[in-house]
């Protein structure tokens, strides 16, 4: 199990392939990476700039895959966060799970990204031309959160 | 001497992300210093409302909570997601 967060690019077709390795004799590997957003409701946004703050961050990701964990059989599980100033297309995340089959690995991959758009301890600033703001979570971002309640 | 940690959206009202001083021995709990940092840091709305958390030596308090002896205390607004 891993968490990294940190301030150095990453690339994930690299990140997935020491994944894939580290996870030898899975059945299934689900990966997601999400990519900084090049629009917003306000204009071409120009960089983003994210903000942890540990050992809370960190250990908030180390609760979440524990979770996971008493949630679906998991191998492995890697998640790598990216702080500080990205540029639009920048990986800002990258999230993978292996499990003996593809239900669990798809599920709880599914399930940390949810507790990442909500949860983690994370602040995220949005530049545009001429604008500045923060972002909270959307509405649809808890709502995606809440499936897992049941 | 106590660190105060301003994180996200406070840091822009503080002016400063993170600064080092001694609070005035007034201030014990947790709703003393929100009431002495809305004085600091006056905006039309109170920037250390209930919205904002705080984290005494990297641990979230319940609050109304006693300051004791923390000597890192930081604010965390509303989390943005990752």
């Amino acid at each position: 199990m891993s968490v990294l967060i940190t301030d150095a690019a990453f690339d994930p077709a690299e990140q997935l392939r020491l994944f894939t390795h580290a996870s030898k004799g899975a059945g299934a590997i689900v990966s997601f990476t999400g990519l900084v957003r090049d629009t917003s409701s306000t204009g071409a946004v120009t960089r983003l700039h994210l903000q942890a703050y540990d050992p809370m961050t960190q250990r908030g990701m180390e609760d979440a895959i524990d979770k996971a964990r008493g949630r679906w059989p998991l191998q492995t599980v890697s998640i790598i966060h990216r702080v500080g100033d990205m540029a639009p297309d920048d990986p800002i995340v990258f999230v993978a799970t292996a499990s003996a089959h593809r239900r669990a690995a798809f599920e709880s991959a599914d399930f940390l990204m949810d507790y990442l758009k909500t949860e983690a301890i994370f602040w995220k600033k949005e530049y545009t031309e001429d604008s500045e703001r923060w972002i909270e979570p959307r509405p649809e971002d808890y709502k995606d959160k809440n499936r897992w309640n049941s | 001497m106590t660190t105060l940690i301003y994180l996200g959206r406070l840091a822009d009202v503080a002016g400063t992300s993170e600064e080092q001083l001694d609070l005035p021995d007034t201030i014990k709990t947790t709703d003393d210093l929100r009431a002495w940092l809305n004085t600091r840091f006056s905006s039309p709305t109170p920037a250390f409302d209930q919205s904002v958390r705080i984290a005494l030596d990297s641990e979230i308090c319940v609050e109304p909570a006693s300051l004791g002896t923390a000597i890192e205390i930081a604010f965390l607004p509303p989390v943005g997601g990752g």
